[in-house]
């Protein structure tokens, strides 16, 4: 709805006179000064309003979200949703968190820091030098690599969870570590993004320069092209490390139980909440405000990777990758 | 041997109501993911103010860190009335109750609203660099032939963003088809009242690990896969977005 109010404006603003052609052409001059109308106001007052909600839209659950543990499960229901509670009671529910099933939670996170880590080191050994190659050297059926790096990039990897379960079962690695860390290792995104790179920022005459001085293909990739690749590694790291943290699906059907990384482990509180569900009577409970503590830090690595990478996340790096 | 798995799967009466229900959220998902985006894409790029506008892209983007499950919990929260810090709005809606709110009709909304809260920021950020990739002289002649930025939105801005517009599109309509982790959590919080073969998805998971019929699972996985694999192929041969070689 936002969108007519906003198409009304054109309207108004075609009463402005029409300069047709004979600007065109002409080098740009100084922007004349422009006296915003009543028009202009209301189309600049609506576009503000429109950030403004969307603003709070996405923002609201995570201020509500960072309050929520400093609460009990009484003041969660009674007290003001943005209202902080206290310190005693973040560190009571801290201390219920930790104490559910032994700190399973440190062991989810454990599982997690091992899958995506592992993962993060294989994909980084295979998709770099895959995209320097697709990018630097011509080899037979390069363009039918690239191609099916492409389609396969854009097939979301749901899609893939239940024909990889298949595929490892028979290999019997189901239930293993190696049965996440490997799907997740698979990153042809990676592989695309170290091809844009390569192909965009780094010239073959730098390597052929360093070719003719004697260096094999070896050393070209390892000391001419390597330390070029920085951002991209940073890059492919990132999209990698938040990727699979959050990935739920695959690791919910691999390893179940004492094995599962902390988003898997996470749904699995949630069954131990009386509020959603009832059967869970005798065993030990956990509380709302203990449940949003336990989100909280399912997510706070990649919250904490996200304010570090806060500079080139919002460049819109990711379109310039891409951009012809 | 192998059309039989497909026959008895299309047979399955849980198939046909799943595939409507995966084919109306990712209509809603659709269309407002595309409107809202490229407005908010718009209005950001159109702040002068250069914190402000890196700001609100920031502050849009965050919530990408809450994917998968967790966005899901935060979601749970949010949607009952009881703890909710948005409980005005669900009660403006007439929902009282948790079960109410997560009632089958809702069900796309909500799932629109969680995939939007998520996922949004990124794309947003992808169109803002693509509106930075318009060259300045091409916006400096429409303002100079007297476009307003409505104009210049919908005549310059929008249709050099097309290629982009429609990568996010099939991406997004290929992930739709996929919904798996909202409606499985939703469904075990709320006893059921999400049915747990809500997505097309959780049918191949029901196949494959309460039936033990892996056959069935992989007929609807392969479904799945073929549309995925099929949208993204046709956008790699037809899209135009990765023409380089």
């Amino acid at each position: 709805m936002s969108a007519t109010d906003l198409s009304t404006r054109p309207s108004s603003l075609d009463a402005a006179p029409g300069r047709g052609d004979r600007d065109r052409g002409r080098s740009p001059r100084p922007s004349s000064p422009r006296r915003p109308g009543p028009a202009r106001w209301i189309g600049r007052v609506l576009g503000w309003s429109v950030i403004g909600v969307f603003l709070l839209f996405f923002v609201i659950p995570i201020v509500w979200l960072l309050l929520a543990p400093t609460k009990t499960a009484r003041q969660l229901l009674l007290d003001g949703p943005f209202t902080f509670g206290a310190f005693d009671t973040l560190a009571s529910n801290w201390g219920e968190l930790m104490a559910f099933q032994d700190g399973i939670v440190w062991v989810w996170l454990g599982n997690a820091t091992l899958y995506t880590g592992v993962a993060l080191i294989i994909t980084l050994v295979v998709s770099i030098p895959a995209g320097y190659a697709l990018a630097m050297v011509e080899f037979r059926f390069r363009r039918a690599l690239l191609v099916t790096t492409l389609i396969v990039m854009l097939i979301p990897n749901t899609a893939l969870v239940l024909p990889i379960f298949l595929e490892l079962s028979s290999l019997k690695l189901v239930g293993t570590p190696l049965s996440v860390i490997l799907p997740f290792s698979f990153f042809p995104f990676g592989v695309y993004l170290t091809y844009i790179y390569f192909s965009t920022a780094v010239s073959r005459d730098l390597l052929n320069a360093a070719r003719i001085d004697g260096a094999g293909e070896f050393r070209v990739f390892a000391q001419v092209a390597m330390p070029l690749a920085t951002p991209v590694i940073a890059l492919v790291g990132f999209f990698s490390l938040v990727g699979n943290w959050n990935n739920y699906f695959l690791p919910f059907v691999m390893v179940p139980g004492r094995k599962s990384p902390i988003q898997v482990g996470l749904a699995e509180l949630l069954s131990n909440v009386p509020l959603f569900n009832p059967t869970t009577a005798g065993s030990v409970t956990i509380s709302l405000p203990v449940l949003a503590l336990a989100t909280l830090l399912s997510v706070a690595p990649v919250l904490i990777i996200f304010l570090f990478s806060q500079r080139f996340l919002v460049s819109g790096l990711t379109a310039g990758g891409t951009k012809e | 041997m192998g059309v039989d798995n497909f026959v008895k799967v299309f047979a399955d009466y849980r198939f046909w109501p799943a595939v409507q229900h995966v084919a109306l959220f990712v209509v809603i998902w659709l269309i407002s993911l595309t409107i809202l985006v490229v407005l908010l894409a718009l209005l950001v790029h159109a702040i002068r103010v250069r914190w402000l506008s890196s700001a609100s892209r920031f502050l849009f983007y965050i919530p990408g860190a809450l994917a998968g499950a967790s966005s899901v919990m935060l979601w749970l929260f949010l949607l009952d009335p009881a703890v909710s810090p948005v409980s005005g709005i669900l009660n403006a809606f007439g929902l009282e109750t948790f079960v109410q709110t997560v009632s089958l009709d809702n069900l796309p909304v909500i799932f629109t609203l969680i995939a939007f809260w998520a996922g949004a920021g990124g794309w947003i950020i992808i169109m803002y660099g693509a509106l930075n990739n318009i060259p300045v002289e091409v916006m400096e002649a429409a303002r100079i032939d007297g476009a307003g930025p409505v104009k210049t939105a919908w005549h310059i801005q929008i249709p050099l963003m097309r290629k982009w517009i429609s990568y996010m599109a099939v991406m997004s309509l290929a992930a739709g088809t996929q919904l798996f982790v909202e409606p499985r959590v939703l469904s075990q919080a709320s006893k059921g009242v999400v049915p747990p073969d809500y997505s097309l998805n959780q049918l191949a998971y029901l196949f494959a690990f309460r039936q033990n019929d892996f056959n069935g699972s992989a007929a609807i996985s392969l479904l799945l896969l073929v549309v995925a694999a099929g949208l993204s192929a046709l956008f790699v041969f037809r899209g135009g977005l990765f023409e380089r070689d």
